[in-house]
C-alpha cells in the first residue's frame, strides 16, 4: 500500500503517519516513565559535566599540587585529592568526557557495522548469511570482556584500541538483532509489493527495512552504552585502556588502589561516577524498551 | 518447538495414576500395560533427548574451530614482528630467531594452525615464555581456583537472585518489591572491580571481619589434592582450614555474584509475574494450597525457563568478571594468570587462558541447553 502511494507525490502517506504515531506514542510513554526520566537527567548532568569541564575547571585535569597529596574531601576539594595532589572532582569532570565518548562512539561503530552485516545476512541469505551468522556465533562464544582483552592485548594498550575492542565485541549483538528483524520484515506483503513494482534492493533496504528495524536498535543501543562504559572502565582498570595522566575513571580506580586504607575517597568517587552513569543509561534503556517494544506494554 | 501444556494433560496423568493403583488388585494385564506405555514414552523421550544432545554437540564443532582460529590469530595479529613485541626492543637477533622458531612463526600460517590444533587435541597448550614450563601443567591450579570461585558466586547469584525475584513478584508494588528491585538495578550498574575494592575497604580494612586477599591462610597453607580447596580441606579432614577457605571466598564471590544476581532477580520477577497471573496458579490457590507451596512448587517450575537462559548467558559475564575480581582479591585463578601474562607479554599463556575460559563458557551453555529439557518437558527436540 505504502509503496503504491509513494508513487504519487502529493498523496497522503498513511504508513508515515503510523510511523510518526509510533515514535510520538513512545516519546509520551517515555516521558511518563519516572525512572527513565531520572536516568535521562543523570545522563544529562554527566553530558553537561563533560562539555563544561574546561569552563568549570580551567586549570585542567593534570594540575598537580604535591603539598596537598591525599587530602580528604573539603570545600576546596569536594572529592579530595589523589597521590599527586590533583583534585579528584576535576578529574572526574574531565573523565566524563572519556567515558561518554567511549560509550557513544563504540556503540555507534558497533551499530553501523552490525547493521550492515545483519542486513546483508538477513536480506541476501544463503552463504552470506551462513558466514556472517557463524562469525557472530563464534564471537558470542567468548565472554565479551575477555574478547575485548584479547583484542587490546594484540593491538596494544590505549584508549583508541579499547574503543575498537569494545565496538568489535558489540557488533554481533546488533548484527543478530538486525538480521532477525530483516528476516521477519522481508516476508511482509509491502516488501513483496515494493518488489513487484520493480523497486531496487538498495531502495527497499533504505526506505523500508532499515526504518522498521530502528526501534530494537535504539533499545539495544541505549542499554549497550551502559555496558560499553563498564567495559571501558574495566579495561582502564586492567591498564589496557586510557593511559596516564588521562583521567579515565577505571584507570583512576586502579591507580588509587594502594591508597585505599588511608584515602578511600580516591577510590569511592571515581567508582560512584561509573556506577551513576551506567545506572543512568540502564534506567533510560529500560524506559526506551518499555516505550518502543509493544510486547512489554501493559 | 515448545508445545503448550494443558492443565487437563497434567490432570489426566494423575487420573491415570489413580487408575493404575486401582487396577493393581484387579487384573494382571492392565497393571502391566500402563507402565509399559509410560516406559515406552520415557524411553522415546530419552532417545530424542540423546539425539538432540548429539546434534547440539555436533553444532558446536564449527564454533570450536572458529574459536581456535581466533585464539590462534592472537599472536599472528600483533602488528609488526610478534617476536619483537614479546621480547621487546632489547632482544638480540639470535633470541628473536629462536622465539620465532619455537612459536613456529617461520612457517606458513596454515601449517602453523594445523600444528596448533594438533597440539591442542593432544593436550599441549604450548610453553609459557615467562616460566618456560608447559602451560597444560601450570594451568590446572589456576583453573581449579576459578572454577571454585565462579561456582560459589553462581550459587549465590542463583539462590539470592531467584528468591529476591520471587519475593518481588509475590509482593508486587510493595516496599519489599521496590527495595529489592532498586538493589537489583544498582547491582547491574556497579563495576565489579569497584564493588570488590569497596568490600575490601569496608569488611577487611575497616571492620577486620574477613581476609582481603588470597585463597587460604598463608601461615597454614592447604595441601592441594584437587586444587579445589573446599574439597581438599574436606578430603584431608581439616575443618579449621575449610572454614578459613570459606572466609576467603566470601568477599570475592559476593563481588562476582552481584551483577548476575541482579539480572537473575529482575528476570525471575518479570517471568514470575507472568506465571502468577495464569489460570493454573489461580486453580491451585482456589484449592486452598498455601501461597509458598504454589509459588515454589508450581510457579517457579514454569518461570524457571527464561531464568535458566539468563543463567547461561550470565556465566559468560561471571567468567569475564572473574578476571577483574581475581586481580583485586589476589585470587590465583585463571584471570590472574591471564592478567600477569598480559603484563609480561606472555602470549602463549594469554592464548591458552582465553581459550580455556571460552571453552568453559561454551560448556556451561551446552549444559544449560540440555537442562531445558529437564525443567520443561513441553520442549520438543526435533
Amino acid at each position: 500500500m505504502e509503496t503504491m502511494l509513494e508513487r504519487k507525490p502529493g498523496a497522503p502517506q498513511p504508513a508515515k503517519t503510523a510511523e510518526a504515531s509510533l515514535w510520538y506514542g513512545a516519546w509520551r510513554a517515555l516521558k511518563k516513565n519516572k525512572l527513565a526520566v531520572i536516568g535521562a537527567c543523570i545522563i544529562l548532568v554527566f553530558i553537561l559535566c563533560a562539555l563544561l569541564a574546561p569552563l568549570l575547571k580551567p586549570e585542567g585535569f593534570d594540575a598537580e599540587n604535591l603539598s596537598a597529596r591525599l587530602k580528604p574531601p573539603s570545600g576546596a576539594h569536594w572529592f579530595g585529592t589523589d597521590d599527586f595532589g590533583r583534585d579528584i572532582f576535576t578529574r572526574i569532570l574531565y573523565g566524563a568526557r572519556i567515558s561518554l565518548w567511549v560509550g557513544f562512539s563504540s556503540v555507534t561503530g558497533a551499530i553501523i557495522v552490525g547493521t550492515v552485516l545483519g542486513i546483508l545476512a538477513g536480506f541476501y541469505g544463503r552463504w552470506i548469511d551462513m558466514i556472517i551468522s557463524r562469525l557472530f556465533d563464534i564471537m558470542l562464544a567468548f565472554p565479551s570482556i575477555l574478547l575485548a582483552i584479547a583484542i587490546v592485548a594484540v593491538l596494544g594498550p590505549s584508549l583508541q584500541n579499547a574503543l575498537i575492542a569494545i565496538a568489535t565485541v558489540n557488533i554481533p549483538n546488533f548484527g543478530r538483532l538486525v538480521r532477525s528483524k530483516v528476516l521477519s520484515i522481508k516476508e511482509e506483503e509491502y516488501i513483496l509489493a515494493a518488489r513487484a513494482i520493480g523497486m531496487k534492493d538498495s531502495r527497499i533496504l533504505l526506505r523500508h527495512i532499515l526504518p522498521n528495524s530502528l526501534a530494537p536498535i535504539i533499545v539495544q543501543g541505549t542499554l549497550s552504552i551502559a555496558t560499553a562504559i563498564l567495559d571501558a572502565a574495566a579495561l582502564g582498570f586492567l591498564g589496557l585502556g586510557a593511559q596516564p595522566p588521562h583521567p579515565e575513571w577505571g584507570r583512576m580506580l586502579s591507580d588509587s588502589r594502594q591508597y585505599i586504607t588511608d584515602a578511600p575517597w580516591t577510590v569511592i568517587f571515581p567508582g560512584l561516577a561509573i556506577a551513576l552513569t551506567v545506572l543512568g543509561f540502564n534506567l533510560l534503556g529500560d524506559g526506551v524498551r518499555d516505550a518502543l517494544d509493544p510486547k512489554m506494554k501493559k | 518447538m515448545p508445545e503448550p501444556l494443558h492443565a487437563s494433560k497434567a490432570g489426566k496423568g494423575r487420573e491415570d495414576g489413580r487408575d493404575q493403583k486401582a487396577a493393581v488388585g484387579r487384573t494382571v494385564t492392565a497393571s502391566q500395560t500402563v507402565p509399559a506405555i509410560v516406559r515406552c514414552k520415557i524411553r522415546k523421550r530419552g532417545e530424542r533427548m540423546l539425539a538432540y544432545s548429539i546434534r547440539r554437540m555436533i553444532a558446536l564443532i564449527p564454533v570450536l574451530i572458529g574459536m581456535s582460529l581466533i585464539v590462534f590469530g592472537i599472536i599472528r595479529a600483533i602488528p609488526g614482528d610478534p617476536a619483537l613485541a614479546i621480547l621487546g626492543q632489547k632482544a638480540t637477533p639470535e633470541s628473536l630467531e629462536q622465539l620465532r622458531r619455537s612459536l613456529g612463526l617461520d612457517k606458513p600460517w596454515y601449517y602453523q594452525y594445523f600444528s596448533y590444533v594438533k597440539d591442542l587435541l593432544s593436550g599441549d597448550l604450548g610453553t609459557s615464555i615467562r616460566s618456560g614450563a608447559p602451560i597444560s601443567r601450570e594451568i590446572w591450579p589456576h583453573l581449579a581456583a576459578t572454577i571454585e570461585l565462579s561456582f560459589v558466586a553462581m550459587l549465590i547469584a542463583v539462590v539470592v537472585g531467584i528468591n529476591l525475584g520471587i519475593l518481588s513478584a509475590w509482593k508486587q508494588n510493595s516496599a519489599i518489591d521496590v527495595i529489592s528491585m532498586v538493589i537489583a538495578l544498582v547491582g547491574v550498574s556497579m563495576p565489579v572491580f569497584w564493588l570488590g575494592l569497596v568490600e575490601q575497604w569496608a569488611f577487611s580494612i575497616k571492620l577486620g571481619w574477613l581476609p582481603s586477599i588470597g585463597r587460604d591462610d598463608i601461615r597454614d597453607p592447604v595441601a592441594a589434592i584437587t586444587h579445589i580447596y573446599l574439597l581438599d580441606t574436606l578430603l584431608s579432614g581439616r575443618l579449621d582450614q575449610f572454614w578459613e577457605v570459606v572466609r576467603h571466598l566470601v568477599l570475592p564471590s559476593i563481588a562476582l555474584a552481584t551483577i548476575p544476581m541482579a539480572i537473575i532477580a529482575r528476570m525471575t520477577r518479570s517471568s514470575m509475574l507472568e506465571v502468577l497471573r495464569s489460570d493454573y496458579i489461580r486453580t491451585a490457590r482456589a484449592k486452598g494450597q498455601k501461597m509458598v507451596w504454589v509459588v515454589y512448587k508450581h510457579a517457579l517450575k514454569n518461570a524457571f525457563i527464561p531464568v535458566l537462559t539468563v543463567i547461561g548467558l550470565q556465566s559468560g559475564l561471571l567468567l569475564g568478571g572473574a578476571i577483574l575480581t581475581e586481580t583485586i582479591f589476589g585470587w590465583p585463578g585463571i584471570g590472574s594468570y591471564i592478567y600477569d601474562a598480559i603484563q609480561f607479554r606472555d602470549y602463549p599463556v594469554i592464548q591458552s587462558g582465553i581459550l580455556i575460559i571460552a571453552l568453559m563458557f561454551v560448556l556451561v551453555n551446552l549444559i544449560v541447553d540440555l537442562l531445558y529439557a529437564v525443567f520443561d518437558p513441553r520442549i520438543k527436540y526435533k
